[in-house]
């Protein structure tokens, strides 16, 4: 197995004496990149050093490498579960609970359980074994996390239907990125090393291209790298509770962006810019029009604002519109409700008459918004642009 | 006239003056959004990552005789797996710049530019979406024109089927220019 592994957040094995149960998951961008094969290499290591490890359910997909690394740990049987006219297979949580391992190897965490059994989904179960003090290693792909889905969906235009809260993830002791090129996910899919030869065809075709695997990668790295920012500052806050170390995480590695925005043509612009920046910081993106009680929007205004609203939707952003005299005042506190970090605004309109002698809405906004950054973008460049091709 | 009439006359002409440049906008002139409107509306539609420099010519050219305005419009296709008024990131990250690249040019030629951003089932779905809510006078595609991502069909159903004047570029083998999200200037 050539992939090659992050071990993003490591605290030394403590094993499930007493507490609960240490938690590792292998995520990777898609099926095939080595995870199960890691988690079973990572069992034969802590075999070696005397632990107890057993392997709770492990699905080979007929992978013979996977089925081969197997070899030599306790495997627990499945239990069988007869569902209308079915009989299916589930991995046996009593049983582990009695056999009670130190260590247990838990494959596809977002499986969904037959109807029947003790929870609906696996990570339920994992929740048990833990909580029984059973370390459990576990396997994870990127595109079953909840938050992510939709995204991921738009990306390859395979819909996941089993999903995991991204609180799963969270709470995760350890985890360990299994990462590979998407030219040698490719390569060892060619070679009849993920599926059997009768599906390589039809996934090359589909979920498996050269775009659709590197964004997968890029979601699975910007991922990892966000649950090790949560982490570390957990882990530097110290003396307050667990959970308001993490609300102040949150608060501490999330931006949020406010965009002030009028309808008009000129502001799909600064919408644009807005939701770049938003892109870049991972932050979600509110826009907001303070509109005069009692104001009528001419036609174009009234066209102009249902394109900032599609606009808005289709960028993901949320759109709000208030109306209120003290412009500033109401902006101040929509931001202070949205916990906004970062205000973006255009140059706004040439003031006339008793307007002039105001000062201007972005030093207004300073003084009541301490801690806010506020940016005003500047009008279209009206350089030619360059390109031709 | 005695002279302090005619100083008065002076003084309050001077004050005149003074107010009406402390009322009206700089440079003695409306702001540019309430001057006159064009009134005409010519729609550019794209999906892909480039449109064609002939299609954004035609409507350059036909906006500056017509005092219209260059509406381009990202057409976004939703999976059927996503709700319609999904949020589409990743199809933004071609749509955006190139709307951005398309208003900067329209900009440069002094041409007012207002854009548009439609979804739908298809491409032709997107395109009827945005027809239903607003009217054109012109649409303005080149054939074969895979920055659309409307077909044949879709074409011909355009004509049959909207009430504006559909301006259809025929292929030319010099058409090979192109404006795309790479020809953004300075930052976005």
């Amino acid at each position: 197995m050539s992939g090659g592994q992050i071990e993003l957040v490591g605290p030394p094995d403590a094993g499930g004496a007493g507490g609960r149960g240490q938690f590792r998951i292998f995520l990777g961008m898609a099926a095939g990149v080595g995870k199960t094969f890691q988690m079973l290499r990572e069992g034969h290591a802590q075999l070696e050093h005397g632990r107890d490890v057993v392997i709770g359910l492990l699905e080979t997909h007929g992978r013979a490498e996977t089925l081969q690394l197997a070899e030599g740990l306790p495997t627990l049987a499945r239990r069988r579960v007869r569902y209308r006219d079915a009989v299916l297979e589930e991995m046996d949580l009593p049983a582990i609970l009695t056999r009670a391992p130190e260590i247990c190897l838990i494959d596809e965490l977002a499986h969904t359980n037959a109807p029947g059994v003790e929870h609906t989904k696996r990570y339920e179960d994992v929740e048990d074994v833990l909580a029984a003090g059973i370390d459990v290693l576990s396997t994870l792909n990127v595109q079953h996390l909840e938050s992510l889905n939709d995204r991921i969906t738009e990306l390859s235009g395979v819909r996941v239907r089993e999903t995991v809260p991204d609180a799963v993830l969270g709470r995760a002791d350890e985890v360990v990125l299994i990462d590979v090129t998407p030219t040698a996910l490719i390569e060892r899919l060619q070679a009849g090393k993920v599926y059997p030869a009768e599906r390589v065809e039809s996934a090359l075709n589909n979920f498996f291209k050269i775009e659709n695997l590197s964004a997968l990668r890029e979601v699975a790295l910007r991922q990892v790298a966000e649950e090790v920012g949560a982490k570390r500052l957990v882990t530097e806050a110290n003396g307050a509770s667990e959970e308001s170390i993490a609300a102040d995480a949150a608060r501490a590695v999330g931006e949020r962006l406010l965009a002030l925005v009028e309808p008009y043509p000129g502001n799909q612009r600064l919408v644009r810019r807005a939701w770049r920046s938003a892109n870049r910081l991972g932050a979600p993106l509110d826009l907001l029009w303070v509109r005069h009680p009692g104001r009528t929007l001419t036609g174009e205004e009234e066209r102009s604002l249902r394109a900032l609203r599609e606009l808005a939707s289709v960028l993901g952003a949320t759109i709000l519109v208030e109306e209120a005299d003290d412009v500033p005042a109401k902006i101040a506190e929509v931001a202070a409700q949205r916990g906004t970090t970062y205000i973006l605004m255009g140059r706004g309109r040439t003031q006339r008459g008793l307007g002039r002698l105001r000062r201007p809405l972005h030093e207004r906004l300073i003084d009541r918004l301490p801690g806010v950054d506020v940016r005003i973008v500047a009008d279209r460049a009206s350089r030619p642009a360059e390109d031709e091709r | 006239m005695s002279v302090w009439n005619v100083v008065a006359i002076a003084l309050a002409a001077a004050l005149v003056g003074v107010a009406l440049g402390f009322w009206l906008p700089p440079h003695g002139r409306l702001p540019a959004r309430n001057r006159g409107r064009p009134v005409r509306r010519i729609l550019l539609p794209f999906s892909g990552e480039a449109i064609s420099r002939r299609a954004f010519e035609a409507a350059s050219r036909l906006a500056r005789a017509e005092n219209a305005v260059i509406m381009p419009a990202f057409l976004a296709r939703v999976p059927m797996s996503l709700p319609l008024d999904a949020p589409l990131p990743v199809q933004c990250e071609n749509g955006m710049p190139l709307l951005e690249a398309i208003e900067q040019r329209a900009t440069s030629l002094g041409l007012p530019v207002d854009s548009r951003v439609s979804r739908g089932r298809s491409y032709r779905d997107a395109l009827r979406r945005l027809l239903e809510q607003e009217d054109f006078d012109r649409i303005i595609v080149s054939v074969p024109e895979a920055s659309t991502g409307l077909r044949d069909d879709d074409l011909l159903w355009l004509i049959d089927r909207v009430p504006a004047e559909i301006m259809l570029l025929r292929p030319a083998r010099s058409d090979t220019r192109r404006i795309s999200a790479a020809g953004v200037s300075g930052h976005f």
